[in-house]
């Protein structure tokens, strides 16, 4: 296995173009040294992208939206004051990843192309609208974050195309977001049902909402259907519950040693009908 | 006897010092077993079957042999033919033969420059396997027609007609059975499953071996015992076993787990094959999960009869524990713990130990009682709520005392249950307001203790300070409360004494730290060989003051003549005599052997709280508090710790953890993300109450308390469950999936 530690993007996507065999990046490195001592998915090169200027910034954009460096970590995420009050619910789902340790490594985009369906999140930062810039050999593009997964440990990625930056969109007032999991334990689990939720708000009417889903599926899914059925409504507990059964009617889970298909439908909607109750009650915060 | 009476006068026992190995420990300089390295040292790497049950038709290591670095490969044919008994099975466990009988079982072994190499070496070994049917679950292997797991299994008592993977069955009871449950107002039954679960000990299993051609060799290893190290790899090896020297690393948790051999013999025969280089082996959390442990799975039926009082007036049970491809599940053990609380005049015990493709199980905290009580105590607690009794004046009425028959055959000396129902009965705990969906569970349990072969020496340094040499390893505290009886017997500061554990060829035959035993066994035989020296400090000073040796005794670090007839001389110190030794006969030592008897059986009562998700099925344990009777706390620290630990693993065992095997009976879930030991967020804080019942047979009283406590747990918070819930779960572990099922549909899990 290759080492390399590029000071550069462009330098990265070079690197990566000419390298044979498997090719990994490192971000926070907390899946992929995992993988390297079980001896899973063993890269032939290893490209640190933590070395490239830039990458560990959190930013505000002139537009009012943020823009996330590819290897900023969990804890500097939750330590950001401004961006935590903006999107809790993204916020919350990173910090769910593994515990003090793993936070002070682990990153969003690590977390997105590692692929897994139970990434947490993932679906906080789908249901924000947030985008990723990619870089490749062509330039870069902005792609959205819910068109980089494609089913278990696989995205969208091609060779040589490396993610620089999450970009979430301007927050407004009347706007709230909220993600939740279930796990058996308290902490230091893999959900095995999670759900994220943004809603904005108009005199306390939900006017838009974005739901999703994850560990129901092959990947993270965008829960349309189950957006709509609030949409115009101010989450009564009889819109609470047609929308927990939607949600439980979308999922498409699988049994395995984490949870049955039967247990996980059924759970889905109970997370999910918690967290939109939370999303809305911070936008109605959200003053 | 000595000080048993004089209970609250102790200067020493009772109080809370620092442990001696703790600041190595915290600061990380202590060695645990993968920290011995050694020059020339070589890596060993384990290659293990991929199926549950598979003939091993050929093995070809040519071209792992070829690589740069390897220096020795091994496989069955490395060990020696003519093993029998015993000892065949310890050999079949560590390396296949024909057949490998689990997911997991070793099948050849390499030693090379570096566990990178080794590893690699491990992917060019071609093995050719021809799978063959396996069987999980121990009511299928009950079966008549299941896979047979190995032939002839199946020992004397075995009846006819039973399944062929019926290892052994055991029958005991007393009484008129059919009398017992006339006399009762209810009788009530049910069947009971709980899985395998692991120790869990946060230290891997790891040894560094070296043996030459000649038979004599030394190891480094992480044990609860390493004479019983010595004893079963001479066994399996055909080694003598003087020639091993076996000395204990530190220890990171063992429970049971590590009083017996898995990767031992493989370093050692590695070692040999290597011309006597010296080989480490240090296995990953993964192997520890599919080859090591755990405890058994048990299915099992209980029947109880109850006067509307509350009276128990007759009580049976049939268990059947799977204890993996070699048998030994602790199923005995489980008939014995049953019953042992209550007084009760027709019991009667079925068990089956039956084998299964799975790692052989191990010793783990209280073998087989926990299983015993999750099924007893939840049908007690059952009839309580049929009957609309107090759950802990049932257990009060029924209670075993002081002269008791036990159920299982010895009569009790002085015991303290009645002592722990009634403190846990006075604690706030039993009277704290539940809210809605809120559950209070109450159980007991019950360990006999060990005693066992023990071998100690006590020697005086020249300062006057003192060492202890035991061949207990460390796990729980063991070092600071016999640091604190030496101390007591002589008199002299806990800074004083120093106690060592040594290897193998310093002391006679020891029991591991096993069987609550350490501080009850080396403790009191340390008490004998202090007492030696003191005895002999004595001799000497009166021959100094030229007076009989009668006519002087110890008191308080001093010799001292006993009263006016004996003269008026001024005391002397242990420092002194200390100093004196070289002119006054040389050192000064003491050291005692024997098998120890007189363990103080110690029964422990816990009341849980929790709280049931009814939309998730999801189980919180909101309080938690553990009452036990400890005989006399000599470091009450670490008797609360070993309280909670035990409550901590028995919460585990009921809530989340269990061995997850696929269709190919492979193990999906060998690694601590998915085999769900309880992190520290998952726990309120364990309350406890140290009960003190001496022991009349101990010098200080001490009841082994290590094992009980993990016991009651299992069927507290199934009790628990079912008053928050009102749904009875008969099986572990309480899962979510399955609390929600059974909330959903009434199913009890079973
Ligand atoms: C103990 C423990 C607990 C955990 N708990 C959780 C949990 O609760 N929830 C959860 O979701 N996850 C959990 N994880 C998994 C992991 O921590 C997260 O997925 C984390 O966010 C990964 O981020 P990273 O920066 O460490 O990724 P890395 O390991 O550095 O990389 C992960 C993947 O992303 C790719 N990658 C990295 N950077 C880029 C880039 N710039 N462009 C393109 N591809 C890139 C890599 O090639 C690799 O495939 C846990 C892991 C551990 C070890």
């Amino acid at each position: 296995m290759q080492y390399h530690t590029p000071s550069s993007f462009s330098e990265a996507v070079t690197i990566s173009n000419s390298a044979d065999g498997l090719v990994k990046y490192l971000a926070g490195g907390t899946d992929v040294l995992v993988q390297l001592k079980i001896g899973n998915n063993s890269p032939d090169h290893l490209i640190d992208i933590k070395k490239i200027p830039g990458v560990k910034e959190i930013a505000l954009r002139e537009d009012g939206g943020w823009t996330i460096g590819a290897a900023v970590s969990g804890v500097q995420l939750t330590n950001h004051k401004k961006l935590s009050r903006e999107w809790p619910g993204l916020v919350e789902g990173m910090e769910l990843v593994g515990s003090a340790q793993i936070q002070s490594r682990a990153t969003l985009v690590g977390n997105l192309c590692n692929g897994s369906p139970a990434a947490d999140s993932v679906p906080g930062m789908i249901a924000a609208g947030a985008t990723v810039s990619v870089v490749s050999s062509s330039g870069t593009t902005e792609v959205l974050v819910e068109d980089i997964p494609v089913g278990p440990g696989l995205t969208n990625l091609g060779t040589g195309e490396i993610i620089t930056a999450v970009n979430l969109p301007k927050r407004n007032k009347h706007e709230g977001d909220a993600y939740l999991r279930f796990i058996p334990r308290t902490e230091m689990d893999i959900a095995v049902v999670g759900c994220a939720v943004n809603l904005s708000l108009e005199n306390e009417v939900i006017r838009s909402a974005k739901v999703v889903l994850g560990a129901v599926g092959p990947k993270v899914e965008v829960a349309t259907p189950a957006a709509e059925c609030l949409l115009g409504e101010n989450l009564d507990e009889n819109i609470l519950s047609i929308f927990s059964d939607k949600c439980s009617e979308l999922a498409k889970p699988i049994s395995d040693k984490r949870g049955s298909e039967e247990f996980r439908k059924e759970v889905i909607g109970v997370i999910a009908k918690r967290a939109a109750k939370k999303a809305y009650d911070r936008a109605l915060g959200n003053k | 006897m000595a000080k048993d009476d004089i209970t609250k006068s102790f200067k020493f026992i009772g109080t809370r010092p620092n442990r001696p190995d703790g600041f190595e420990k915290v600061t990380g300089r202590a060695k645990y077993g993968a920290d011995i390295s050694a020059v020339g040292m070589l890596h060993g790497a384990v290659l293990r079957s991929p199926y549950a049950h598979a003939r091993i038709k050929s093995i070809n290591f040519e071209k792992a042999a070829k690589l740069d670095g390897v220096k020795a490969i091994i496989t069955r044919d490395d060990f020696p033919k003519d093993r029998e008994g015993e000892p065949l099975k310890l050999l079949e466990n560590t390396i296949a033969g024909e057949i490998a009988y689990y997911d997991g079982h070793a099948i050849a072994a390499v030693a090379a420059t570096s566990v990178f190499t080794a590893k690699e070496a491990l992917k060019e070994i071609e093995v050719e396997y021809e799978v063959l049917p396996h069987v999980i679950d121990v009511d299928e292997a009950m079966k008549p027609d299941a896979p047979i797991v190995r032939k002839n299994a199946g020992d004397f008592s075995v009846p006819e007609g039973s399944s062929p993977n019926v290892a052994s069955y055991i029958e005991f009871g007393r009484g008129d059975i059919t009398n017992g449950f006339d006399k009762a107002d209810i009788v009530k039954s049910g069947l009971f499953k709980t899985e395998a679960a692991h120790q869990g000990y946060i230290e891997p299993h790891a040894c560094m071996a070296q043996l030459d051609h000649n038979g004599q060799g030394e190891m480094w290893v992480c044990t609860q015992g390493h004479w019983y190290i010595r004893q079963m790899c001479s066994e399996v090896l055909d080694l003598e076993a003087s020639k091993l020297c076996v000395t204990p690393s530190e220890i990171g948790g063992g429970f049971g787990g590590k009083t017996t051999i898995f990767i031992e013999p493989l370093a050692l025969a590695l070692s040999k094959k290597s011309g006597g280089r010296p080989v480490k082996i240090v296995m990953s959390r993964s192997e520890v999960l599919r080859a090591t442990g755990p405890t058994a799975s048990a299915s099992m039926d209980v029947k109880i009869g109850m006067t509307k009082d509350g009276y128990l007036t007759a009580g049976c049970v049939e268990f059947r524990m799977q204890g993996g491809a070699f048998g030994g599940s602790p199923v005995s053990e489980a008939l014995q713990c049953a019953f042992a609380s209550y007084n009760m005049e027709a019991v009667h015990h079925i068990g089956f130990d039956v084998l299964a493709n799975r790692p052989r199980a191990a010793a783990y905290r209280a073998p087989g009682s926990p299983m015993a009580a999750f099924a007893v105590e939840s049908l007690i607690d059952e009839m309580c709520t049929d009957l609309d009794l107090d759950p802990i004046d049932v257990r009060l009425m029924n209670a075993v005392a002081e002269g008791s028959k036990s159920s299982y055959g010895p009569k009790f000396k002085k015991i303290g249950l009645i002592e722990t129902l009634e403190a846990t009965k006075e604690h706030p705990n039993y009277s704290i307001e539940l809210g809605a969906n809120q559950g209070r569970g109450v159980a007991a349990g019950y360990w006999m203790n060990h005693g066992g072969e023990t071998s100690v020496s006590v020697s005086l340094a020249e300062d006057g300070s003192v060492n202890v040499s035991v061949g207990t390893p460390d796990i729980g505290g063991s070092r600071a409360s016999i640091a604190l009886m030496t101390a007591e017997t002589y008199g002299i500061p806990y800074d004083s004494v120093r106690v060592n554990i040594l290897e193998t060829g310093a002391l006679g035959f020891n029991e591991p730290t096993h069987g609550s035993r350490a501080t009850l066994a080396s403790g009191k035989a340390v008490y004998e060989a202090a007492n030696q020296t003191i005895a002999e400090m004595c001799r000497r000073v009166a021959k100094k003051w030229q007076i009989d040796p009668d006519a002087v005794y110890w008191e308080n670090g001093y010799a001292k003549p006993a009263g006016p007839n004996a003269g008026d001389f001024t005391p002397i110190s242990i420092k002194q005599i200390a100093s004196e030794m070289d002119q006054t006969g040389g050192p000064i030592a003491g050291h005692h052997e024997s098998s120890i008897r007189g363990v103080g059986h110690s029964f422990g009562v816990h009341i849980a709280d929790v709280e049931v998700d009814p939309e998730t099925g999801r189980v919180t344990v909101l309080r938690y508090l553990v009452a036990q009777d400890a005989g006399r706390a000599v470091h009450p620290s670490y008797v609360e710790g070993q309280f909670q630990g035990g409550a901590v693993q028995g919460i585990g065992w009921a809530l989340n953890e269990e061995y997850v095997y696929g269709e190919d009976g492979c193990l999906q879930n060998a690694a601590f993300l998915d085999y769900r030991i309880p992190v520290a967020s998952d726990l309120p804080n364990i309350d406890t109450i140290i009960v003190e019942v001496p022991n009349p047979d101990h010098p200080f009283g001490v009841r082994g308390v290590g094992e009980t406590g993990i016991a009651p747990p299992l069927p507290a918070l199934a009790n628990a469950v079912a008053a928050a819930t009102k749904v009875r779960l008969r099986s572990l572990p309480m899962s979510p999936t399955k609390v929600l099922k059974a909330l959903k549909t009434g199913n009890d899990g079973c």
